[in-house]
């Protein structure tokens, strides 16, 4: 999928991603030489049909996680499917510079309406892009961004 | 009378569009490098498997993932390393066939380990990962789902054959559902066309079903390791085995009695 503006000739590139939560995709696009841009919108059923792919539009910055597809799509997964060796439940804000990431009091609430089938895998996904960043305790806003930047549809 | 609105006429300005292909700049979605992305996984992950089979049938009900467990606890005690991939996603029962129902898959960086069962056979299962009694059902939109549950259901098959540790293994066996379409994509997915070991019960029925089957493996490339007759010496009569053994030059490995004992899977695996 690629965008070309005509009257420049050129390939539009990437700039954006946004889920507004109803299952639909927005993604803006810029041509880098007029400057004008395009909004790729996809609905549901379009957008459901990428995250089978186990692809993301925009790309991805960090590795997917094994299983990514089948966790973050199976509404029907057991919660004690897997075992990581770890616990699901992130360090609270208390414990900060023990383990280097703290997870705020909103954040744990969050994190623990996850289903189980897939918490261990989404607590490791805010925890590397955090850790990424430099970002010292995940929020709601930085859960918030790590969807949209990493393009975690359904998570 | 009023001209065009900004001085240009764009409804009649005759478009030179570049094609796809045209189009060389740097793409941050980089779509078709993500996807070779996943087949070298895929690919890297399998290289230390010496031998991939598939055990599939045109045909429900002739006992591919019995013949499938059964092959597997054979090879293992003959002391090869032997995991199984449970393919039939809707209908997994590989997992009780190897003792294995309740079995956690662990969890690590690089890959999830398989749950190991019956004789040491490492398994993967969609049955170890769905809540009891509930079916393979995906997040998503209802409506008009056949549009995307195939490519979720092909990408669930991806991942189980790219990010399970296997380890190193003598020989990878696929239990296949029914039909042809799992049988398919792996065609696709895979770096070539999978050896194929296929299942029968005697009827013509299941000849006709399975026929099929055969003819489409050939046609993608895959090579016929031979034939399994299973649920023989009972009700099912017909000669399906042999038939098919002679159409398609390929032999019968094993016929498999109602009753088979421990013997009878040391021999078809010996004879693989």
């Amino acid at each position: 999928m690629k965008f070309l503006c005509v009257e420049c000739d050129r390939q539009m590139t990437f700039e954006e991603r946004q889920l507004p939560g109803d299952g639909t995709l927005a993604a803006a696009f810029r041509c880098p030489k007029c400057g004008r841009a395009v909004a790729l919108l996809t609905n549901p059923m379009e957008t459901q049909l990428v995250s089978s792919l186990g692809v993301k539009i925009g790309g991805t910055t960090v590795p997917a996680e094994p299983l990514q597809t089948i966790r973050g799509m199976v509404a029907t997964g057991r919660d004690d499917a897997f075992t990581d060796g770890q616990s699901d439940e992130p360090a609270p804000s208390a414990a900060r510079g023990t383990v280097g990431l703290s997870w705020s009091t909103e954040a744990q609430e969050r994190l623990s309406r996850v289903p189980g089938f897939v918490r261990g895998m989404v607590k490791k996904i805010y925890a590397d892009y955090a850790k990424e960043r430099g970002i010292g305790e995940i929020t709601p806003a930085v859960m918030d961004a790590a969807r949209a930047d990493l393009g975690l549809e359904g998570m | 009378m009023a001209g065009p609105a900004r001085g240009r006429h764009y409804s009649r300005m005759p478009l030179h569009i570049r094609t796809y292909h045209d189009l060389t700049e740097p793409d941050r979605s980089g779509l078709g490098e993500q996807i070779a992305a996943q087949r070298r996984r895929l690919a890297d992950r399998l290289a230390v498997v010496g031998r991939l089979l598939v055990v599939m049938s045109g045909k429900g009900g002739v006992g591919k993932s019995f013949v499938t467990a059964n092959l597997a606890r054979a090879l293992a005690r003959d002391g090869q390393a032997v995991g199984v991939l449970d393919a039939d996603l809707n209908g997994p029962t590989v997992a009780r066939l190897l003792d294995a129902t309740d079995a956690r898959l662990v969890s690590q960086d690089d890959g999830v380990l398989p749950a190991t069962g019956a004789d040491g056979v490492r398994l993967v299962s969609m049955a170890q990962l769905l809540a009891d009694g509930q079916p393979l059902a995906f997040k998503g939109p209802a409506a008009e789902s056949f549009v995307w549950r195939g490519a979720a259901e092909a990408g669930a098959l991806r991942e189980l054959l790219a990010d399970i540790a296997w380890g190193t293994l003598d020989v990878l066996l696929l239990d296949l559902p029914p039909g042809m379409q799992r049988f398919l994509e792996l065609c696709d997915l895979l770096p070539a066309p999978p050896a194929v070991l296929t299942v029968t019960i005697p009827t013509p029925e299941s000849r006709d079903a399975v026929r099929r089957a055969m003819r489409a493996a050939v046609e993608r490339g895959s090579p016929l390791v031979g034939i399994v007759e299973n649920m023989v010496g009972g009700e099912f009569r017909g000669t399906a085995g042999d038939d098919l053994a002679v159409e398609f030059s390929t032999p019968v490995l094993a016929r498999i009695p109602w009753h088979p004992t421990p013997d009878t899977w040391h021999l078809l695996a010996t004879r693989l």
